[in-house]
C-alpha cells in the first residue's frame, strides 16, 4: 500500500522498553522544567546546612548521636521530601492537566507503568542525591562507614518506593497545578518536625516519640540513622520496615482507587 | 463474528455509560464495524460520540452493554487489545516542553513494531518540525501530530475522536485522503465528526448521534434516502395553496406554508417537480424563489436534531399534563 510502506519491525515492547521510553521522556521534560530542576538539585543540599545549624544547640548525644550521624540521615530525608516527593506530585498533576496520562493509557503501557515510568527519574536523582550527600557528610561530618550498610540501603530503597507512591497518593487529592505547590505541605512539615530530621525522637517527650515512629517517614530516617550507627535492634529495625511496607501499601491502595487520570472538569 | 464473511472488529451491544453526577451520556446504543470500514459517529457537540469512543478505546468501563474489539473487551483485555489499536483522542496530549521527534521517539517506545518515527512524521507532513516543541507547534500541526503517533504500530483498528478539527481545508483533505488509504489497505476506522461532509466523503457507513442515542445508521446514501427532498417557492401573486394542482398527484408527501412561501416534502422530487413546473408553465406564471434540492446528509442531520428534541417536548407536555 502506497501510505504505508512495510519496514523491518522491532520486536514487541515489554514493560521494562516501555517504562524506560517514558522515563527517557521524563529526564528531558525535568532537565526542562526550572522549578522542579531547583526543588530537586538545590533545596536538599542547602536544607542540611540548617539542620547541622540546629544540630549545633541540642543535645545529641542523650540521643546517643553526634552531628555527623544526627544530619546525614536528615539530609537524604530532604532529598526524599524535596527531590522526590514534591517534584513528583507535580509531575503527576500536570502531566494528567496536559492529557499526557490519558493519552498514554490509549497505548499499551500498563497503569503501573506510567506511573512508574513517569516517577523514575525523579526516584533516581534522590537516589544519586543521597549517595551525593552521604558522600559529602563523610568527609565534611566526619563520619565513620556505616557500620550496618544493610539497614541505611533498606531504609533508602523503602524511602525511594515510598515516596513516589506517596506523591501519587497526593496527586490522587490534587486537582490542579498550583494547588499541587501546597499539597505536598502537610507531609513535608509533619516530616521535617516528627520524623526526626530537625529534631531526634529521643529527644521528644515519650508519648509525642511513639506517635512519631508511626509517620511515613521515620521508619526511613531510623533505618539509615542505624545504618550509619549501627547500635539500631532488630526489633526497632523490623517495627521500623513493618511502618514503612504499611505506608507504601496503603498509598498503593489509595492510588488504585482514587487515581484521576484525567483533569476533572 | 463472523457474518457473511466479513469479521465484525468493533461489536457494540446496548451499550451505556453513566458519568459520576448521573449524567447518562449514551443511553443504549448497537453497532457493528466490519475489517477494512470506515464507520462515522456523527453528531452535534454533547451527542455522546467521545463518550462511546472512550469506551471503545477501553478508557472506561461501561456503565452497561458490551464491547468487543477484535473479540476482546478493550477494558478488561487492555492487554489482548492495545497493541492492535491506534487511538487519536479529540485532544493531544503531549508533554508541551518535548520536541515533535522527541514526542515521537517516546511513543515509538511503547509500542509493539513501531515504525521509524521520521517515517510516520512525514507521512503527516511534520518531518520540517521534528526539532520544534509540541508547544510551538498549531493547532492543525498538533491534531496531525496526534494522528502520526496513532499510526505508528500500523494498527489494525485506528479511532480517530474529530481527527480533522483545527485543520485548514488543504489538512483536511490530506487527512482524508491518508485514512482513505489506510482503508483501502485493511485498517478499519472508527471516526467521529460533526462535519457531514467528512463523514459524506470518507464514511462507508456512519451513525447519527443524538442525546446519547443512534437515531439514524446505514450508508450515507440510506441515511438520506430516509429523508424526503424539498421544493420551495413563492407563491404567484393571486394564487393560492389550492390553486396548485392536487399535491397528492404529484407525489407530495407534506406542505407547509410561511406568508407566500410554499414548502413541499417529497421522495419522488423528479415527478413532484416535473408537475408543479409544468403547472407553472400552463398557468404562464413564475415561481420566485424557487428551490429545489434532493436529500442531504445535512438535512437528514437536522431533521433528526428536530424531531428527538420535538419529541422530547412533546413528552415533556404529556407529563405536566
Amino acid at each position: 500500500m502506497s501510505a504505508l510502506p512495510t519496514t523491518p519491525r522491532p520486536a514487541a515492547t515489554t514493560a521494562l522498553s516501555r517504562m524506560t521510553a517514558l522515563a527517557r521522556a521524563e529526564l528531558t521534560l525535568l532537565g526542562r522544567t526550572r522549578g522542579a530542576l531547583v526543588a530537586a538539585l538545590f533545596v536538599p543540599l542547602v536544607l542540611p546546612v540548617s539542620a547541622s545549624q540546629a544540630a549545633k544547640e541540642m543535645d545529641l548525644a542523650k540521643a546517643g548521636l553526634d552531628t555527623g550521624t544526627f544530619v546525614l540521615p536528615a539530609a537524604i530525608g530532604f532529598s526524599l521530601l524535596f527531590a522526590v516527593y514534591s517534584v513528583l506530585v507535580g509531575t503527576f498533576v500536570v502531566r494528567r492537566e496536559e492529557l499526557v496520562l490519558k493519552r498514554l493509557r490509549t497505548g499499551e503501557l500498563r497503569d503501573a507503568e506510567i506511573l512508574s515510568g513517569a516517577a523514575l527519574p525523579a526516584v533516581l536523582t534522590g537516589l544519586a542525591q543521597s549517595l551525593l550527600l552521604a558522600a559529602g557528610c563523610s568527609v565534611l561530618l566526619d563520619v565513620a562507614a556505616p557500620s550496618a550498610p544493610h539497614y541505611a540501603v533498606l531504609g533508602l530503597l523503602l524511602g525511594l518506593v515510598m515516596c513516589a507512591a506517596l506523591a501519587a497518593a497526593t496527586a490522587s487529592v490534587t486537582r490542579t497545578g498550583e494547588s499541587a505547590q501546597v499539597t505536598p505541605m502537610p507531609l513535608l512539615m509533619v516530616s521535617m518536625v516528627g520524623s526526626g530530621m530537625f529534631v531526634p525522637l529521643e529527644l521528644l517527650p515519650d508519648k509525642v516519640a511513639s506517635v512519631c515512629e508511626l509517620l511515613p517517614l521515620t521508619p526511613v530516617i531510623t533505618l539509615v540513622r542505624g545504618g550509619w550507627t549501627g547500635d539500631l535492634p532488630v526489633s526497632d529495625a523490623l517495627g521500623a520496615l513493618v511502618v514503612a511496607v504499611a505506608w507504601i501499601a496503603v498509598a498503593v491502595f489509595a492510588v488504585r482507587r482514587r487515581f484521576h487520570w484525567e483533569p476533572r472538569r | 463474528m463472523e457474518t457473511n464473511g466479513h469479521e465484525h472488529v468493533i461489536e457494540v451491544t446496548d451499550l451505556r455509560r453513566v458519568y459520576g453526577g448521573g449524567f447518562e451520556a449514551v443511553r443504549g446504543i448497537s453497532f457493528s464495524v466490519r475489517r477494512g470500514e470506515i464507520f462515522a459517529l456523527l453528531g452535534t457537540n454533547g451527542a455522546g460520540k467521545t463518550s462511546t469512543v472512550e469506551l471503545l478505546e477501553g478508557l472506561a468501563p461501561p456503565a452497561d452493554g458490551r464491547v468487543r474489539i477484535l473479540g476482546h473487551d478493550p477494558y478488561t483485555e487492555r492487554a489482548a487489545v492495545r497493541p492492535r489499536t491506534g487511538v487519536m483522542l479529540q485532544e493531544g496530549g503531549f508533554p508541551s516542553e518535548l520536541t515533535v521527534a522527541e514526542t515521537a521517539r517516546m511513543w515509538a517506545g511503547c509500542v509493539s513494531g513501531a515504525r521509524p518515527p521520521a517515517e510516520v512524521l512525514a507521512l503527516v507532513g511534520l518531518e520540517s518540525k521534528a526539532g520544534i516543541r509540541v508547544k510551538q507547534l498549531s493547532g492543525g500541526q498538533r491534531r496531525r501530530l496526534d494522528l502520526a503517533l496513532a499510526l505508528l504500530g500500523d494498527p489494525e483498528v485506528l479511532f480517530l475522536d474529530e481527527p480533522s478539527t483545527g485543520l485548514d481545508a488543504e489538512g483536511r483533505h490530506h487527512t482524508w485522503e491518508l485514512v482513505s488509504a489506510l482503508r483501502d489497505g485493511g485498517t478499519t476506522v472508527l471516526l467521529t465528526t460533526h462535519y457531514l461532509e467528512e463523514a459524506e466523503q470518507l464514511a462507508d457507513r456512519l451513525a447519527i448521534m443524538h442525546e446519547g442515542r443512534i437515531a439514524a445508521t446505514g450508508t450515507p446514501a440510506e441515511v438520506t434516502a430516509a429523508e424526503p427532498s424539498r421544493i420551495s417557492f413563492e407563491l404567484p401573486d393571486g394564487y393560492f395553496v389550492g390553486d396548485l394542482p392536487p399535491l397528492g398527484e404529484l407525489g407530495v408527501a407534506g406542505h407547509e406554508t410561511d406568508g407566500r412561501i410554499v414548502r413541499l416534502r417529497t421522495h419522488e422530487l423528479q415527478r413532484t417537480a416535473t408537475g408543479l413546473l409544468l403547472w407553472a408553465d400552463r398557468a404562464r406564471v413564475e415561481l420566485r424563489r424557487l428551490d429545489v434540492r434532493s436529500a442531504s446528509l445535512e438535512e437528514a442531520f437536522l431533521q433528526i436534531a428536530k424531531d428527538v428534541s420535538a419529541e422530547r417536548a412533546t413528552t415533556t407536555k404529556e407529563f405536566a399534563a
